[in-house]
């Protein structure tokens, strides 16, 4: 092979003598696409970082060599390096949300970088601004150039991004995460792009991620990464086929199968929740007194059965409805119309009070187990507190056993009880909203997309967690996702929500084998599935 | 003893204060971020300052009738102590350590023809025969006597203090830190209250009063009207913030109208309004009012009363915001979800989240009330002219900053004072926020 485009020696980056890389070396050759996997906390963001010396000032940085080309990274000045970042080496963030200036149309947003690297007349930089958003694929181009960010679509401000990112037209481009933030379908679209505009233009990608399935398919070469070092470094197939180092084997096998099928269907059981023409609509007020002028229709006229002790998955992508499904069944928001029967009551005909009661019986697992727990609360009172509810004068020495023992069940130890949700990882966390769940012995549990904040060898835990529990207490779950590929581990039937409305519904069996639904299929084809 | 309005908000103050802490003593998660406010030695000069700011205020808080008084004075217990300085008065302008007038005056001496210049004080330096000779030698060694006795205070505290606890709540080095502070604060007090036996240290104003008496003085207004303004400010910040930002609605939009009204009414003529009707029922209840004092302390307390009632706004305004916020978190719709009953979710869940809020702009607040007072003293509207406050001192020497050359003592010792308060209650507000964030904890 040709020259590298980019060697990277004995790469070194610390906080206060606490090292977050741990010396780490590799190239990056003209034209190819380069994978540097890994799980968070892993360092592979401060590793792009600081390869185009980005890293945070108060962290210090150390290296053999940085070569780009023939730049020597580490001994340019910073006033030089300016004209690398952006014209050599572009970068793409994960969320293009923040990555975008709420209050810059995108046209201005793109001309800017091709004006800082090209001195080109204010016709010219139009005319390749629009071809730029033509080359990313945003439709109707030349009105499309005056919007804001706020209107456009996730998928589109990613593509606006990408636009930026080659405005310069860089040799090397590093995606980070670039589609961790977007559905699947969209996550395909951008990534076939990323593919296409590479084999155009010939330029270097640096692919960072922490989904292996999805680099299989991108990558040249892959590197994975643990705690500050690549511990292990091959060619694409090489490494999927044959992994030599142990935790990409743990990688590999934390990976959800879409092809994986329960060992035996579980018998008919009676239900627990049914649900008839369920509604959830969201009102748009207009003008001086707020009048209701039309509504969102999040959820509507959704009906399903979940039977005892087993999984239903609702599976969308964002802005479907499922979580509005989700917590309109919980009343924590106002549901429009429906009927909800659960264990045979009607959960309208409750006044009030009753319903409060009733309560406990549904809970809830959120996303993000971050935003999911007070951050002033010790642990033992964040557990504690549906228990002291229901029972008001309980004793404190029973309160905390009965918190020990489930804390043991999710398989944390007596020591957290007393310290606060910030001291516990993402995965530990989410177990504690679970014991805190499990506290108030529901018999329906939302799980409201659990995984997806987590990494893939966590939510294998979790997974593995939430079924154990299953099958010792008997609980039903409502599973919440977008990700088909966890679906066919825990669910016994899926539903498929598009729009506010359920378009297929039926065994995991018949959903992701015989999909019928053209949307179904669409969603099937879209998940990156391992290439070996 | 007599009980002033003002003094019995300060006691109830107190007591609330001792009784939280007393009741939070025992607890886990409030004895842990205190164990560490006491590590760090920025807050804790900072609290040695307040608290030594605070027992002078408490002192002045303690009024009585002397009982040899011809007139129908109250006095505290603070004057009582510094009665040398309260009744040394001048007939003018003096400056800091002077033994002479800071104006030329004719001087008439018997058996002399009268001349033009700086006659002695009737006080200060009266004890020197011949001030140019005598006055750098004398400060010197009175200000050593007084650093002496400091010492020798200090010493004494030290030894009870290893005689009585041999095992502490604070750890070695706060202690070191505390004692060091005091140090400074003892042996600096011991030395101007020497000084002030002899001279007056800050001068003295128009009139002819100590400065530095007055800056004392000043002390408890200042505490007043910053702990006593927020006191009726705080409640209903917090009430009305959290209900309008969880509860939206109509709620919110009467609230919201409260306060956008209450707003664009000019705070000054609500203030005034305010302190002429008090002037007025005063006037019209002579019997009520007998002393001066009482009469100042009315009006202080509707000073404060009518601060609180016009400030309370933008806190309020802040908490809904966040409140709106915390509200949609996944935590609270987890408590929702278990059943909390609502006023528990906004107790346990909304309060604690936004009390970080609460406590920045107090401590903000606090600064700014003590310097809205001495606005407001501009205008007339402020404390009575009789209060000792900062205010009223930055007022009078205002007029004197045009003179030539500057009468700059009454200006420069009342900053240096409320700067001392303000930024210890800033220092010492920052680390306690700091350590009540559990996100910050490191361990």
């Amino acid at each position: 092979m040709n020259m590298p485009l980019l060697t990277v020696e004995n790469l070194q980056l610390s906080f206060a003598d606490e090292p977050v890389i741990k010396g780490i070396s590799f190239n990056i050759y003209k034209g190819e696409t380069f994978a540097l996997v890994g799980e968070s906390g892993s360092g592979k963001s401060l590793a792009a970082l600081s390869v185009i010396r980005l890293h945070p000032a108060q962290a210090t940085l150390q290296a053999d060599s940085i070569q780009f080309a023939e730049i020597d990274i580490l001994r340019t000045p910073e006033a030089e390096l300016c004209t690398v970042r952006g014209q050599r080496v572009a970068m793409i963030f994960q969320d293009p949300m923040s990555s975008l200036n709420p209050v810059m149309s995108i046209g201005q947003q793109i001309a800017e970088t091709i004006q800082l690297h090209f001195s080109l007349t204010k016709r010219l930089c139009t005319a390749k601004v629009l071809q730029l958003l033509e080359q990313v694929g945003i439709p109707d181009a030349s009105r499309r150039i005056n919007e804001y960010p706020h209107q456009l679509s996730g998928g589109q401000r990613q593509r606006v991004m990408i636009a930026i990112a080659l405005a310069g037209e860089p040799d090397l481009l590093i995606a980070d995460e670039p589609t961790t933030a977007l559905d699947v379908t969209i996550q395909a679209q951008i990534l076939k792009l990323l593919k296409n505009i590479q084999q155009e233009n010939g330029m270097a990608l640096w692919l960072i991620s922490h989904d292996l399935a999805l680099v299989s398919n991108m990558a040249d070469r892959v590197a994975v990464m643990q705690s500050g070092r690549i511990v292990e470094a091959a060619d694409n197939n090489q490494i999927f086929s044959h992994a030599q180092h142990q935790y990409t084997q743990t990688l590999l096998d934390a990976l959800p199968d879409i092809n994986y099928s329960a060992e035996h269907e579980k018998l008919p059981t009676p239900a627990i929740l049914k649900l008839t023409g369920f509604k959830v609509y969201y009102p748009i007020r207009k003008g001086l007194f707020k009048r209701v002028v039309d509504h969102v229709k999040a959820v509507d006229d959704v009906s399903f059965t979940l039977q005892v002790g087993k999984t239903l998955a609702l599976v969308g992508e964002s802005g479907c409805g499922k979580t509005s499904l989700g917590k309109g069944l919980l009343n924590l928001i106002p549901s429009t119309a429906g009927q909800v029967e659960f264990a045979g009551v009607d959960l309208a005909s409750l006044s009030q009070e009753e319903l409060r009661a009733q309560r406990s019986a549904m809970q809830i697992v959120f996303q993000d187990p971050f935003a999911a727990m007070n951050p002033r609360m010790l642990i033992l009172d964040i557990i504690a507190e549906g228990i002291r509810t229901l029972q008001p004068d309980i004793d404190t020495q029973e309160c905390i056993t009965t918190v020990s023992a489930l804390l043991k069940q999710v398989g944390l130890d007596e020591t957290a009880l007393y310290r606060y949700p910030h001291e516990f990882s993402g995965g530990q966390k989410q177990r504690i909203c679970i014991a805190r769940a499990l506290a108030v012995k529901p018999r329906l549990i939302v799980c409201d997309e659990p995984t997806s904040a987590l990494d893939v060898s966590v939510q294998k835990q979790i997974i593995e967690l939430l079924k154990h529990l299953q099958k010792t207490e008997n609980i039903s779950y409502l599973f919440i996702t977008h990700d088909l590929a966890v679906v066919a581990e825990i669910a016994d039937e899926i539903a498929v929500m598009y729009q506010g409305k359920i378009v297929e519904y039926g065994t995991v069996d018949q959903v992701l084998r015989h999909a019928k639904h053209p949307y179904t299929q669409k969603l099937l084809s879209a998940v990156p599935v391992l290439m070996q | 003893m007599i009980i002033l309005w003002t003094d019995a908000l300060i006691y109830i103050l107190i007591a609330i204060v001792t009784l939280l802490f007393f009741s939070l003593r025992g607890k886990q998660h409030f004895v842990r971020p205190w164990k560490k406010i006491s590590h760090n030695r920025t807050a804790m000069v900072a609290l040695v300052f307040l608290v030594f700011f605070l027992v002078i205020g408490l002192l002045d808080s303690i009024h009585f009738r002397p009982t040899n008084s011809q007139n129908n004075d109250i006095i505290s217990v603070l004057d009582y102590w510094v009665n040398p300085i309260r009744l040394k008065q001048e007939k003018s302008y003096s400056a800091p350590f002077s033994a002479n007038l800071y104006s030329k005056e004719l001087i008439m001496n018997s058996g002399q023809a009268p001349y033009w210049g700086y006659p002695r004080l009737e006080y200060g330096g009266r004890h020197l025969s011949d001030v140019q000779a005598q006055k750098a030698g004398d400060i010197l060694a009175k200000a050593t006597l007084g650093f002496l006795k400091g010492i020798a205070v200090i010493f004494i505290l030290f030894y009870a203090y290893h005689l009585l606890w041999q095992r502490t709540f604070f750890s070695n080095k706060a202690v070191n830190t505390i004692f060091a502070t005091l140090f400074f604060l003892v042996s600096s007090s011991y030395m101007l209250l020497e000084l002030t036996t002899y001279y007056h240290v800050m001068g003295t104003d128009k009139v002819g009063e100590d400065v530095f008496y007055q800056t004392i003085k000043s002390i408890r207004t200042g505490l007043v009207i910053g702990s006593l303004t927020t006191l009726i400010m705080l409640p209903l910040a917090i009430v009305f913030g959290i209900l309008a930002g969880f509860f939206r609605g109509w709620v919110d939009d009467i609230i919201q109208y409260i306060y956008t009204t209450l707003n664009s009414i000019p705070g000054v003529l609500l203030i005034a309004a305010s302190i002429l009707m008090v002037q007025v029922y005063m006037a019209n209840h002579q019997e009520q009012f007998t002393s001066l004092v009482a009469r100042a302390d009315m009006r202080l307390l509707f000073l404060c009363l009518i601060l609180g009632v016009t400030s309370w706004t933008g806190l309020c305004r802040m908490l809904r915001a966040e409140t709106l916020k915390i509200r949609e978190m996944e935590y609270v719709q987890a408590a929702q979800a278990l059943g909390v009953p609502r006023r528990v979710i906004l107790y346990r869940h909304i309060l604690p989240n936004v009390i970080h809020i609460v406590l920045i702009s107090v401590v903000l607040d606090f600064s700014s009330l003590v310097l809205a007072e001495a606005v407001l003293s501009y205008v007339n509207i402020g404390v009575d002219p009789t209060t000792y406050s900062w205010g009223n001192m930055i007022n009078g020497a205002r007029l004197e900053m045009a003179r030539e050359p500057v009468v700059w003592w009454s200006l420069a010792a009342s900053f240096l004072f409320m700067f001392t308060l303000v930024l210890a209650a800033n220092l010492f507000a920052d680390s306690v926020r700091d350590a009540f964030d559990p996100r910050r904890v490191q361990s």
